[in-house]
């Protein structure tokens, strides 16, 4: 069973601040941290492999700095680690950024399964999942929170709104997972002297045979205009007053405003 | 997506022409000549491989891909590639909205967009269009999307679009895209919306925008405004060069209103279109839908939602919640806690790894209001929030505070509202 997981190295949003006098976002001193989400997708190929036996190989796409994300995929137990980094694929959009790890994943070779998490905490688009499917006209299988493969079929169960779907799917698929799925491990000291030696491979856009028309900023459709800090919430009104004195302002307050 | 035929590999055996659904191939004399500049130094006409080769009539074509597989000498090569890049975009025209059902029900959001897109197709001087796909037997529901403002509704059917599946989706209303150029496509950020959206805008090559929660028209593109970094900063993002401007929007963002000049259903604004859906499109089968007995209103869709946090100290105190939820009419929520702690299964839960909701009320319960909590609720109307902990995050964001602890105030509030019900 020859899984690859695809990440992404993300600032850690709950460690964002917000400048109060500025109103803008602090980022200095924001830890990089490998998307949670992506994390349930490494765990879930981990067991696989431990139950199907095979390889885990990880990819991301972005600068070198997410050489460190993808050690930390080597300490929890990936096999293999590629880091896709080129000054070309800046800029990218999910158009271009599933373009990009398609490209990359047809490069690899032979695999029967993708996984990735089902959004990055930063963007949260959940649009390059499906996308890699789409340029590998493969499968998908979104929001899934269990997964078992078996004699060339994967069987999935989705986490919809309301109810939950159970799927069956042909491999090799592209399933993307939500932290339903796993508690993902930690890495083990032993992973951690492996990370530390592993050599970490890197492609660039010429090594993936890229189309420059389909990567970076030219083969992104969308294009960032205007980035703006929601006016901060000033808080409302705190109730005063005995409890029956509280319920009874708050229940006011609420058929003013035509709720109930 | 571009289709041509590669004439040096073409042999004229015919096996496309009899693949293609809509008679769209037809084969030619080979060329006496063909061009020798192109690729470095290969065999350019490569002569010998037959007098006849296909053709493609691109006027015809809905770049639908049955061919591709059918041809033994892989002579036909389809491209993917952005939508209307390079090119005149004045020919993309029209709104369209994906109107979501689900058992055979158009949801709420398609209305909500409708709604929203009138307003965009108006200052585009455009029409407005519904897209609606599902079974022969959907075709019942048409007259909703009429009332809440549709100038046209493409009607696709087909037995197999009576339940979501990706491919059959994305084959379907790709062809359509690819043969009526809307200019702007919008979908609900639902599970099955962003599951389609993502795939279907890199099959027709359009920029996509996720979960937008603001939309307008400038100069004549749409601007899309969406929360991200957890809802610490919002972005404007906007699809200059490239046709259709696809985006998804959360349900409750907008409202729905029903228009008084409603268009009677004829022959010309009902476009029938039924799509070639072949075998590859059927791999994935659906084998069980399972039923959460717990969830009695769907959160996403929620007038009023009443959600517990770590503050409810244990599992059986959901209890409180639930009772306030019934009185209410509404949805109980869930803060990421206490579904991780096991308490509620996931379905309930509000927040960045959970639920976006909007609803007209929020009553939160013993939630601090972690960033990511609020980036799941922070737009609802009215918020209330009830926490013994004055300096709670949540406050910041609540409209009317209750400094409190929730098991004094929120059974007062049900028993209360009891009482106001008789």
């Amino acid at each position: 069973m020859d899984i690859i997981v695809c990440i992404k190295q993300v600032p850690d949003t709950t460690e964002v601040k917000i400048n109060p006098e500025t109103n803008t976002l602090i980022r200095e001193g924001v830890p990089s941290i490998v998307n949670p989400f992506d994390e349930n997708a490494i765990e879930a190929a981990l067991q696989l492999k431990e139950k199907h036996g095979g390889k885990v190989t990880v990819i991301t796409m972005g600068p070198p700095q997410a050489a460190e994300a993808l050690k930390t995929t080597i300490a929890m137990g990936a096999d293999e680690a590629i880091l896709i980094s080129d000054r070309a694929f800046a800029g990218s959009d999910t158009w271009a950024t599933s373009y990009t790890l398609s490209q990359a994943i047809k490069k690899l070779g032979k695999f029967d399964l993708i996984i990735c998490g089902k959004q990055a905490i930063d963007g949260d688009t959940a649009q390059v999942g499906p996308g890699i499917a789409e340029w590998l006209g493969i499968p998908q299988v979104t929001f899934a929170f269990k997964l078992e493969t078996n004699d060339g079929k994967a069987k999935v169960e989705r986490m919809l709104e309301e109810v939950n779907e159970i799927v069956e799917c042909p491999l090799p698929a592209v399933v993307t997972v939500v932290k339903q799925m796993n508690e993902p491990r930690l890495p083990s000291l032993k992973g951690m002297m492996k990370a530390k030696k592993a050599e970490i491979k890197n492609l660039t856009a010429a090594d993936i045979e890229a189309d420059p028309t389909n990567i970076g900023l030219n083969g992104s459709p969308t294009n960032v205009v205007k980035i703006f800090t929601p006016p901060p919430k000033g808080g409302g009104e705190i109730l005063s007053g005995e409890p029956e004195e509280i319920v009874n302002k708050l229940i006011d307050k609420v058929k003013e405003r035509k709720i109930i | 997506m571009s289709i041509k035929i590669l004439l040096d590999k073409c042999t004229g055996c015919t096996l496309c022409v009899k693949a293609c659904p809509f008679g769209a191939i037809a084969m030619i004399d080979r060329p006496a000549r063909i061009a020798t500049q192109s690729v470095a130094g290969g065999p350019a006409d490569a002569p010998g491989k037959g007098k006849k080769v296909a053709e493609i009539d691109l006027d015809v074509c809905t770049l639908c891909g049955a061919c591709v597989p059918s041809c033994k000498f892989n002579a036909i090569e389809l491209k993917k590639e952005l939508g209307g890049s390079g090119r005149d975009l004045s020919h993309f025209k029209g709104v369209w909205v994906f109107a979501e059902q689900r058992e055979g029900k158009i949801q709420s959001v398609a209305f909500e967009l409708l709604t929203e897109g009138k307003k965009l197709a108006a200052d585009l001087k455009t029409e407005l269009c519904a897209v609606l796909c599902g079974d022969p037997s959907i075709e019942e529901e048409i007259d909703h999307l009429f009332g809440y403002g549709a100038d046209k509704v493409y009607l696709i059917t087909h037995p197999e679009l009576k339940h979501y599946h990706t491919a059959p989706y994305t084959r379907a209303i790709a062809e359509a895209i690819t043969k009526y150029k809307p200019e702007i496509m919008l979908l609900g950020a639902t599970t099955l919306g962003r599951d389609l959206a993502a795939r279907l805008a890199i099959r027709v090559g359009a920029g996509l925008t996720a979960d937008c929660t603001g939309l307008a028209i400038d100069n004549g593109l749409l601007q899309q405004t969406r929360p991200a970094f957890g809802g610490n900063i919002m972005a404007t993002i906007q699809t200059p060069k490239h046709r259709p401007q696809m985006a998804t929007v959360r349900p409750k963002v907008f409202r729905k209103v029903k228009v008084q000049n409603v268009k009677i259903k004829t022959d010309e604004n009902v476009i029938r279109f039924k799509p070639v859906i072949s075998e590859e499109d059927l791999l994935v089968k659906l084998l069980e839908i399972v039923e959460d007995e717990t969830v009695k209103v769907n959160l996403a869709e929620a007038e009023i939602i009443v959600s517990g946090g770590r503050g409810l100290g244990e599992a059986k105190n959901f209890k409180l919640i639930e009772e306030l939820a019934a009185v209410l009419g509404g949805a109980v929520g869930a803060s990421r806690a206490t579904v991780d702690a096991g308490w509620i299964s996931a379905h309930h839960q509000v927040g960045q790894t959970g639920k976006t909701v909007c609803p007209k009320l929020y009553i939160a319960c013993g939630i601090a209001g972690k960033i990511q909590h609020l980036a799941g609720m922070q737009s609802s109307d009215t918020i209330v929030a009830v926490n013994k902990d004055p300096d709670a995050p949540i406050f910041k964001v609540a409209h009317y505070g209750i400094v409190g602890d929730l098991f004094e105030y929120v059974p007062l509030l049900t028993r209360r509202l009891k009482e106001l019900q008789g």
